[in-house]
Formats: C-alpha cells, structure tokens, sequence
C-alpha cells in the first residue's frame, strides 16, 4: 500500500493556521548580549538593584557554560549574538487599563487566533494576562483575585508591587545556575507571569496566560513564577502560537512552582508555536525549564501538557517531592510532524517520605518527525515508601518518522517501588480500514485515532483546553490522508 | 441489487479470486460456504473495498460501478461488512464512534445528521435486538472485548446503521450458542425485502439459525457450487475434502 508516501506528503504540505505577523511597533534592543543589554533591560523595568545583580551574576555563570549537546536533537549552532533580547510593543495609549484601551490592532490578531479577550472575559470567567513579545499589556480579573488575595500579574509589575516575594522565591526552584538555557533566561528574562495564591485560598477561576512571540529575531525569555501557600490550590493554563517565521526562533522559558503545606497547583499548557515549514526550514526552538517544588507536607504539583508546535521542543517539566506525602504528577501528549524534532519527558525526584508520582506520556510521530521521551526517576535515601508509575506510549504514523525512550531511575531506598510501562504502535491499514467501512473518511479516522491515544492525558485538563487541544491535534494531523 | 462477473483478486502477486460471478437481489439471504483459504473473506474484504488488493472484474451495486468506488463511499451507499475480527480502536468511545459513523453516512446521504440525545435513544433500542451489554457502550470500541462481544458489537452496528447489503463474515466463530441464539435473532430482525445478506461462514450451524435462500460453496477462489439451503446439510455430511482435492474447472494446473 503506498497510503503512507502519500500520508507523509500530505502531511508535510499542511499549511500553518496561525502564520501572520502583527504589525505593532516594536521598542528593541540592539542585537547581541554583554553586561550593557543586561543593565538596559533591567532598567528600562526600573528593576532593583539585587534583582540585577542576580541577571549579572547569571550571565558571568553562562560564560563559563556550553550549550548542552546530550539530547537527542539537532539544529544548526544558535549565534546568542545575533538575537534581540529585547523587544516591547509600544503602546498607542499609555498603559491600558482595561480591555478596551488595548492595542485594537492586538485585539484583532487576539481575535484571528480565537481568542477574544472580551469573549474570555464575558463567557468563560477565565482572568487571560495576555504577553504579546516580552511586556503583558492586558491583564483582567485582577480585582476580583484581589479581593480574595490572590496575586495575578506580569512579572515586572510582581517585582514592583511584590518584591519581598518574588526575591524570596525567584531561583527558589530553578536556581540562576541551573542549565545553559535557565541561566540565559535568568540573565535576559523579560517579562512572563507571577502568580501567589495565599494561604487557605482556592483561586476562584482558572488562570490563563496567552503568550505569542511577534518581533522578528526576537528571542523569548518567559519567567513564570507560581506561588500556593499553605492549604492553597490554584490552576495554571498556558496556551501559545506564534506567527510564520524564516529564521529559527530561540525561546527559552522558566517556570517555578512552589507548593506549600496541603497546597495544590495545576499546570496546563498547550504549545502550538510556529513548527517550521514542510522542510524543516525555520520554526521555534523551544527550550524550556519546567520545575516544581512540593516544599510541603501532602502538596501536590501536576503539569499536563499538549505539545505540538515548534521546531525542536527540549523540556522537561519536573516536580520536586521534598514534602512527606507529597504527589507529583506529569501527563504529556507530544505530537511531532514533517521535520519536527521532541526531547520531553519529566524528572520526579523523591525526596521526602511515602511521596508517589505519576508519568502518562503520549507521543505521536509523523512524517520524519522524531519524538523522545526522555525521563529521570529519582528516589533519594531517605525517601521511604516512594512510588512511581510510568507509562510511555507511542503512536506512528507512516514509516520515516522515529519515537525513542530513555527512562532513567535511580533508587536509593530499597522501600521505593517503581514501575516503568512502554509501548509502540501504528495506525494500522486495518483500523482505517475499518472506519472507512462504517463511513468515516481517513481524514476523519486518523484525528479520531490519535485523539482516542491521547484521551487519558486530555481528560487531565480543563474542559475548555480539553476541546481546544483535540482540536489542535486535528488540525495539526489535517491532511493526514492516503 | 448485487451483480459480481468474472471478479479477481490478488494481494502481493497472489491471485485468491479467480472469477467469481454472482447475483444477489434485495430480499435475498445468501451462504458462502468453504473451507479455508478457499477466498470467502476475501470476497467479503473486496466488496467493502479494502485497499490492500489489486481487483478486475465487475461489479455492480444498486446499479453503480462498485469498483470505482473509496470505501467510505460503498458504506454510504449501503455496504456493510461485520469484520471476521474486529479492530480494537483504544480511547475511541463505542458509542462515540458509532455516532461519528452514522453522522458520517447521514452527512454523505445529505440527510441531517442526528444530535447525541436522538442517537442515545437509537443506540438504546437497537442495543436491545442483539442483547447487548449496555456496560460496552462505555467502553473504548472493541477494546478489552471478548470474540464473542466483538460480533455482537457488530451486528449492533449492522442495526443502527441499517445497510442495503449486509456482509457478514464468520459472525458465527467465537459464539457460544446462547451468544449465536441471540445474534441470530438479532440478524433475522433485521431481515426485510429491501435488504440483502451475505453470510460467509465455515459451519452449517449458523445456517440453522438464519436460513439462506441460497448457499454457494467456494473452492480454490471461485464458486464451485450452488443450491438451496439443502446445500449446507449435504457439506456437513460429506465436508469440503472433495472440493478441495479436484482442481476448479479451467483452473491451470
């Protein structure tokens, strides 16, 4: 049968739904990075002094550091000074308010993504921190969280209204040192999302971040930093797509988590940036570190993430179970397709007593996509009654693409049970076959498939994102046909 | 409503049908009869349109040439086959599926497609004519399955997508008798002078409990006998052997 040539073909010729650039004017950096580009960054936020001591110190620690070459990707050297670290769009008023003052042009390209600030705010009660480059320039919902002290805003405004917090816990996780990619954002990071959710608090609506990567050649350096206190619980969405680009984007997130005693936090993400085109050419190289900490007692972190955008996607979002009773979860759908490349997977580090993780990942390969997964279990000495299960599932489609698994455990404490499940399979010429004798067009039955692979992982996020992730997933397979 | 001439089939250079000629009109129940590998599910996987195998010949259905058309196409028209061994189909919803199936047709059809209460409703009454679990309908399609829930499940479908020509290939393998009892009756139900069955099996038992109007017997990948249902006791007695040992007339040696 040569429906697989012709699948991978189709595949490959899909055209990228969220491909236009926004024509905002931008308030850039000159190319490159030294000391200098730190110091203007810093103080075109008018941040503190520790907090560019702390960039400083991060960009000295990066000199000393190679780019990691261990993963199982490949792509031309990156030239750091070649990239713009800083980009902000200018406002056409100062400041907006509200909705209404905002940009009407970055409305209209918030609404060819569907993704209406005002339909958000009106319908579904999600409070949106819209980033567009590196500065947020819409936040909503802020003064209902407000009244239950719930903090909700972008990073420059934390470290201007809440410094002692995002002192005492920024690097907390992920400290400056961390890796070649965490210590560069450490150094340049711009601007990204601050979350703190106070003791004995349940944020009453799910938190949402757009991000969107407009300038040209702009690097992103996202910082997230989510903070529950005791006895808290909050739910996090983050929800991404860029717009067509010739040249390699470099984005290099970080995000924190840290969950106090009983505290509960909920970490969804759905990428969907720009993948290159049908050769491979161009597409967002997203290298990103994902940390939580479960500092408490009974605490819990989870992330679920949809992952099918972007060139190369390397990240590994983490938890830390330092608390006793502490649970750490990570559910991942990773779809890669033409020419794109994925190194994900988790690390769950036991360290506290009876803590359990969980690891669900799905990844689907088409075209000459190549998807790893890649997974460190840890269980330190005194981790006593540690539990983990993984499951690593993969799903081929067509006969270029690979799917890979590197799971690493380590066991310290004979207590500890860990347990590893893997599996690979194929859409098979028989379940087309089946579907399209009960009717259904192998346009239709190939989604319906990968969709059905993918369900327990969906059933993890919230309903809206549940609907929108399949949809994704449907619209990155479009053209998936014999 | 069903006329096949001269049909060949080969897959990977191997020829299985070498000329097979038949005529099934509406109203019609037919046996295909015959040992292994003497071509029966191939005819079946053929006149859904299984694209595995390089075919000549003609065929024609309700007046159209079969051949010149996708599968989903023949389904839309009317063709159903019940799978000698369904797929599993992991996270996709029985009932899910079954309803993205029906709206698929209905919407080639040009008739509205029905909403997820209406289709409840259907699924409900139809589930009832095969007794079926009502607990598998939760389930993901076919997954975790016995073989015996498997054929069920398909001739529940068989009821709620209600084809012109129904191809029912070895419903009967993997039934227990009560589970035969019950598809049967299940099949018989759906019995009615607009639609046609073909039923390909290796047993007469099946035969005991939906009674062809014709059985055809099938050697070497043709059709080498047919008769009345008389047919079907006569093979049980004396079994396939003699079929097999003479070559098929005008088969090469």
């Amino acid at each position: 049968m040569s429906t697989d040539n012709a699948k991978i073909r189709e595949l490959s010729s899909r055209a990228y739904k969220y491909g236009f650039v926004s024509d905002l004017e931008s308030d850039a950096a000159p190319r490159g990075l030294n000391e200098d580009v730190i110091r203007q960054i810093s103080a075109k936020k008018h941040e503190p002094q520790w907090l560019l001591d702390w960039r400083l110190k991060a960009y000295r620690h990066w000199l000393s550091m190679r780019e990691p070459t261990w993963q199982n990707v490949h792509y031309a050297p990156i030239d750091y000074q070649d990239i713009i670290y800083y980009s902000a769009p200018k406002p056409k008023t100062p400041g907006p308010r509200s909705l209404d003052e905002v940009d009407p042009e970055l409305r209209e390209m918030f609404g060819k993504l569907g993704i209406s600030l005002a339909e958000q705010e009106r319908l579904t009660g999600v409070a949106v921190d819209a980033v567009v480059d590196s500065v947020s320039v819409a936040t909503t919902f802020k003064h209902k969280l407000a009244e239950v002290g719930v903090i909700f805003c972008s990073f420059a405004e934390a470290v201007q209204q809440h410094p002692e917090l995002v002192r005492r816990y920024l690097g907390s996780v992920v400290p400056y040192s961390d890796n070649f990619f965490a210590t560069l954002n450490s150094a340049v990071f711009s601007d990204g999302s601050f979350c703190y959710v106070p003791k004995g608090v349940r944020c009453p609506m799910e938190l949402s971040t757009y991000f969107r990567i407009n300038a040209a050649d702009t690097g992103q350096f996202e910082r997230t930093l989510i903070v529950a206190e005791e006895g808290a619980y909050v739910s996090y969405l983050e929800g991404c797509t860029a717009p067509m680009r010739d040249t390699n984007q470099l984005h290099a997130a970080v995000v924190e988590l840290v969950a106090l005693d009983d505290a509960q936090i909920k970490y969804a993400t759905v990428q969907n940036w720009y993948p290159g085109d049908a050769e491979g050419r161009g597409g967002i190289f997203n290298f990103v570190t994902k940390r939580g900490k479960c500092a408490g007692a009974h605490s819990k972190i989870s992330w679920t993430q949809v992952e099918t955008g972007s060139a190369i996607t390397w990240k590994y979002p983490g938890v830390i179970l330092q608390g006793d009773d502490s649970v750490g979860e990570f559910y991942s759908v990773a779809l890669t397709a033409n020419h794109q490349q994925a190194d994900t997977g988790t690390k769950m580090i036991h360290i506290g007593r009876n803590t359990r993780s969980t690891i669900l990942s799905k990844g689907i390969s088409a075209g000459h996509g190549q998807n790893t997964y890649r997974g460190l279990v840890k269980v330190q000495k005194a981790a006593s009654g540690a539990r983990n299960h993984t499951q690593c599932d993969s799903l081929l489609l067509g006969s270029q693409c690979g799917a890979h698994t590197f799971p690493y455990v380590e066991v310290k404490n004979p207590s500890a049970r860990v347990e590893h499940e893997a599996s690979t399979s194929k859409i098979g010429d028989e379940q087309l076959f089946y579907c399209r004798q009960r009717g259904i067009r192998e346009e239709d039955a190939v989604p319906m498939i990968v969709n059905g692979f993918c369900r327990e992982v969906f059933k993890e996020l919230p309903m809206e994102f549940a609907v929108e992730a399949q949809k994704l997933l449907s619209v990155s397979l479009e053209g998936c046909v014999g | 409503m069903l006329e096949i001439e001269n049909l060949h089939a080969s897959v990977e250079g191997s020829e299985i049908l070498r000329g097979i000629s038949l005529r099934i009109e509406a109203g019609e129940v037919h046996a295909i009869m015959g040992p292994n590998g003497s071509g029966k599910s191939t005819l079946a996987q053929v006149l859904a349109g299984n694209p595995t195998y390089r075919v000549s010949g003609q065929v024609r259905f309700q007046g159209r040439d079969l051949l010149a058309m996708a599968a989903e196409a023949r389904a839309v028209a009317g063709i159903f086959l019940a799978f000698q061994y369904p797929v599993e189909i992991p996270g996709v919803g029985n009932l899910y599926f079954l309803r993205t199936a029906l709206n698929a047709v209905r919407r080639q059809r040009g008739q509205e497609e029905l909403d997820a209460m209406d289709f409840l409703a259907l699924a409900k009454e139809r589930m009832q004519l095969v007794e079926m679990d009502p607990e598998l309908m939760n389930r993901a399609l076919n997954e975790g399955f016995s073989g015996g829930e498997k054929k069920r499940n398909e001739i529940f479908q068989m009821a709620v997508l209600q084809p012109s020509l129904a191809i029912l290939d070895e419903t009967d393998s993997g039934l227990d008798i009560d589970a035969l009892r019950s598809v049967a009756a299940g099949v018989n139900a759906l019995r009615s002078a607009d639609r046609a069955l073909l039923l390909i099996t290796h047993y007469q038992r099946l035969l005991d409990y939906i009674v062809p109007d014709y059985i055809h017997v099938m050697a070497n990948g043709r059709i080498v006998q047919s008769g009345d249902k008389a047919l079907a006791v006569e093979l049980e007695q004396h079994g396939y052997a003699h079929f097999d040992a003479a070559p098929a007339p005008g088969q090469r040696p």
